[in-house]
């Protein structure tokens, strides 16, 4: 299965944690050229990413609009505060649905691990309102692909 | 409890619901406007939200406000669930998107190849 992790840390944080058969280099550059973004970052199946500007330097913004081919779309908008390049990426972000969500700050690094790389990515939880919002707009577009798994999981 | 909650989520009517919600408390009258729908037909889907703990309802005069619950919708792991499922699936395509970078670019430039 994946080789993904996602643990909570304290009451106010999510950290993700994967691990890539590729350099640094390569990760970092999927994550901050929108050629290479528009092409992985796209959730569930089914949705696309018509929309991805992404201006990688600090202070730069980005905008990335999804859509689920039925009419079902959102977005989401952030600035960059630190890039080092290859390996720390730190950017502010914040879902519109439409109303926006309050900003998430997330900080990402890169580290070479056996010949890959590990990404660490340290994200602020979102509230409850938040989470409530963030669900039944999922709910709404389409996302319940991910309830039905959550339920075969769980029986 | 999880059987109701699927359940309650697998009707269209009932999610559109649930997203009016997230955005804040409603009357059924308010709830049943966007939708060609009678009142009573909306009380019914309600019901179900409510019995999947989803919402709650409360009177107040002739009018009965509903909102979410957020014990219900809102529980930790099923937000999680969302997410891990999100997450997961981007970075296995980006598995993909990470190989044909490592492959000589058919436009070969000095950073063609690293390792």
């Amino acid at each position: 299965m994946s080789r993904m992790k996602l643990t909570i840390e304290g009451d106010r944080h999510v950290v993700v944690t994967r691990h890539f058969a590729a350099p640094p280099e390569s990760v970092y550059r999927a994550h901050t050229e929108a050629a290479f973004i528009q092409r992985w970052m796209l959730g569930p199946e089914g949705w696309s990413m018509p929309v991805c500007i992404c201006d990688a330097r600090p202070g730069g913004s980005f905008r990335y609009e999804w859509n689920n081919g039925k009419g079902g779309g959102f977005h989401i908008t952030g600035e960059f505060i630190e890039l080092e390049p290859f390996r720390r990426i730190v950017h502010v972000e914040r879902m519109h649905m439409p109303d926006p969500t309050p900003d998430n700050h997330i900080v990402t690094t890169l580290a070479p691990d056996a010949g890959g790389t590990l990404l660490t990515m340290r994200m602020t939880l979102p509230s409850a309102e938040v989470r409530a919002a963030m669900l039944a707009t999922g709910i709404e577009h389409g996302m319940e692909a991910s309830f039905v798994r959550l339920e075969k999981s769980i029986l | 409890m999880l059987d109701s909650t699927f359940f309650a989520l697998s009707d269209p009517t009932r999610r559109a619901i649930l997203a009016r919600l997230a955005q804040g408390e409603a009357t059924v009258m308010e709830l049943a406007e966007p939708f060609e729908m009678s009142q009573p037909a909306v009380s019914r889907h309600l019901k179900v939200l409510e019995g999947a703990g989803l919402i709650s309802r409360r009177a107040e005069g002739t009018r009965r406000h509903c909102r979410l619950q957020h014990q219900g919708l809102n529980a930790m792991e099923q937000w999680l669930a969302m997410m891990r499922e999100a997450l997961s699936r981007n970075y296995d395509r980006l598995d993909g998107v990470l190989a044909s970078m490592q492959r000589p670019s058919r436009t070969p430039d000095k950073k063609g190849r690293q390792r």
